[in-house]
């Protein structure tokens, strides 16, 4: 059994069942934008929403996680986290999903990261799959993320009337095996499901104006290209960008001290590129000196490093960084300048 | 690929915490520079290669990535030596012997030392890169028939900022190594070279394709040294080099020290030419 169908009537009833299994976040309404929360009442959920405010990496990549316990006289360090909880993402679009698998890649490279990876082994994922843009700003077809591609337990797939699930590991049967109200599905739900998947494709079109590879070529080409020096003028190094960035994971530690001056604990908060001081030395050299070449390294660090090293693009197509730039620097307007002197607008 | 009965092992420990590190001796070498002699708990050796480096803790002032300065051939200890510029390092200042701080480590990848078997030495210091090059110095020496020609050329802004005097005089009498020293300003007690480092470089003797030359000092130097060595004919990739860069894991995720794709906490610090010249425009150390 690949594919199960529920009943949107029984989409409730399923939900109050999964808030008993484990910790529920999932997307609700905030204002005029949406945010994941964990989730008290299973109405106040909303599966009809652009994307979060932040990705769900606040739950699996904490702003601020504790990495040990320590005491300064006698010197000891311990556990700061005794156990991590089981929790269920639930209606996780398929760019933020993207997202996750670039954090596991890179926080399975050895030397492996104890604290992401537990908090990784006590995830369950419910994706939900777009069929229609969330807004002017996302570039998900661009990046190939507009389709489920693996990363998650059950994707959810609005067929109408019902949901069609499909089942992408064993983590995601448990969640649905024995419950009276999801069918298995049949021969109509399967077409119902492709007919969707063919109206998709004449929904989402590439929002960069060339390929994927070309977009890398035009990186590996344009390291010394203008359109550094303008975002670099425009940008006013707020950091929001890679805040609400689902792949970055920069990090600065700080220590926090009891009222005995003599214990604390160690955590590690996010950090971001883009503030002034990330690459300087004690001695006063600034490696990365200037708006523009952080601005330069955020993007290298989505369309060309990561590429080199793990062969995965590191932009989710989320659009996050443009629907958030007080500045209004575009993501997709950035890239597309890049192209424009490759001489292939389309 | 992910073999998960490694992985889930590998998640009950934490590679972010510290061993403890006892200070055995500390003392000043200038007025800014600071020695401190470090014994792990049970008196373990460190097991590091010359160059690399390891992060000290002091719990409530975090963490600072620091080059060690012995050679993996002094047992049972390792020593460091700090320069005070900020929180953290003034901080480290105020300990002494007894003191106990976090030691995280070794990290990265030091002076390929095995390579350089055979091959003969130039050692180039400047100002605090003499810190990590001592390391380099005391396994050669300890090591020395490993070796050809050792020649070691050491400069730095005024006499009073030279580190580690006493050894340094020792190595200056030894007879299987040779050692010039310089300042940029003298003082009426030096009695040795006046002029920047790169001025030595011209006058020694080497045979290019069987000289390793190691440099460690500030971004301004390299530039200038490495002009001079490539006009010396030494192989690219036999010119090394050690970076210095903001740091704060060690283990190639924080991002701190990224030099374009690259993280120097675990492909560094040291690097050879070679591999320094294909960086774009984040490496200030490239040759001028």
């Amino acid at each position: 059994m690949k594919y199960v169908v529920i009943n949107k009537e029984d989409l409730n009833k399923w939900l109050e069942y999964l808030k008993k299994k484990a910790r529920l976040y999932a997307p609700k309404k905030k204002e005029n934008q949406f945010i994941f929360r964990p989730i008290k009442d299973v109405t106040e959920i909303t599966l009809k929403y652009i994307p979060t405010i932040l990705p769900p990496k606040k739950y699996y990549y904490p702003q601020k996680e504790k990495l040990f316990r320590f005491q300064a006289k006698p010197f000891k360090t311990g556990r700061a986290i005794k156990a991590f909880e089981e929790y269920i993402l639930f209606a996780v679009h398929t760019c933020d999903i993207a997202g996750i698998q670039c954090m596991d890649v890179v926080f399975r490279e050895g030397p492996e990261d104890p604290n992401y990876l537990n908090r990784k082994e006590k995830m369950i994922i419910i994706g939900i799959e777009c069929l229609e843009y969330c807004d002017k700003y996302a570039n998900c077809t661009s990046m190939g993320n507009h389709e489920p591609r693996g990363g998650y337990d059950l994707m959810m797939i609005d067929l109408g009337e019902k949901f069609i699930l499909h089942i992408n590991s064993a983590k995601g049967e448990r969640l649905i095996h024995g419950l009276a109200y999801i069918k298995e599905a049949d021969d109509k739900d399967m077409f119902n499901l492709e007919r969707v998947r063919e109206a998709k494709k004449k929904v989402f079109k590439e929002e960069f104006n060339a390929s994927l590879i070309k977009v890398y070529e035009a990186f590996d080409k344009h390291f010394a290209h203008p359109v550094w020096q303008d975002v670099g003028r425009r940008c006013v190094a707020c950091g929001n960008c890679t805040t609400v960035c689902p792949t970055c994971y920069c990090f600065d530690t700080t220590d926090e001290m009891d009222l005995s001056l003599n214990q604390g604990i160690r955590y590690r908060i996010w950090n971001s590129c883009q503030m002034d001081d990330f690459a300087k030395v004690a001695g006063g050299e600034d490696f990365r000196k200037g708006r523009d070449g952080r601005q330069r390294h955020r993007y290298y660090r989505k369309f060309k490093y990561p590429v080199d090293k793990f062969n995965r693009y590191f932009c989710t197509g989320c659009g996050r960084c443009t629907r958030t730039c007080m500045a209004e620097i575009s993501l997709v307007e950035t890239v597309n300048s890049l192209l424009v002197e490759e001489g292939e607008p389309k | 690929m992910i073999d998960r009965e490694i992985l889930l092992e590998k998640m009950k420990t934490s590679p972010y915490k510290p061993m403890r590190g006892r200070i055995i001796e500390a003392r000043m070498l200038t007025d800014k520079e600071k020695f401190f002699r470090v014994e792990l708990e049970g008196k373990i050796n460190l097991h590091h290669e010359p160059g690399q480096f390891v992060m000290v803790s002091i719990f409530g002032f975090t963490e600072a990535p620091i080059s060690v300065c012995s050679s993996p051939t002094d047992k049972g200890y390792f020593d460091l030596t700090v320069r005070n510029v900020g929180v953290f390092t003034d901080r480290l200042h105020k300990l002494g012997k007894g003191d106990v701080v976090g030691i995280r480590g070794p990290f990265g990848k030091g002076f390929p030392i095995d390579n350089m078997f055979g091959y003969d030495i130039l050692i180039v210091a400047g100002g605090l890169g003499l810190v990590p090059i001592r390391s380099l110095i005391r396994y050669i020496t300890y090591n020395k028939n490993d070796f050809g020609h050792v020649q070691i050329l050491i400069g730095c802004k005024t006499p009073q900022e030279f580190l580690f005097k006493e050894e340094t005089q020792e190595w200056m009498r030894r007879s299987e190594i040779k050692m010039n020293c310089t300042v940029d300003k003298a003082d009426p007690d030096w009695h040795g070279n006046v002029g920047l480092i790169t001025s030595l470089i011209p006058g020694v003797d080497i045979n290019p394709a069987r000289t390793y030359a190691v440099v460690v000092g500030p971004p301004i130097m390299y530039r200038f040294v490495i002009k001079e060595l490539l006009k010396k004919n030494i192989p690219e990739h036999q010119i090394i080099v050690s970076l210095e860069r903001r740091m704060r894991c060690g283990l190639g995720k924080c991002g701190h020290c990224q030099i374009e794709g690259i993280y120097v906490c675990q492909s560094g610090p040291v690097f050879d030419y070679s591999q320094l010249r294909n960086f774009k425009g984040e490496c200030h150390e490239k040759a001028v």
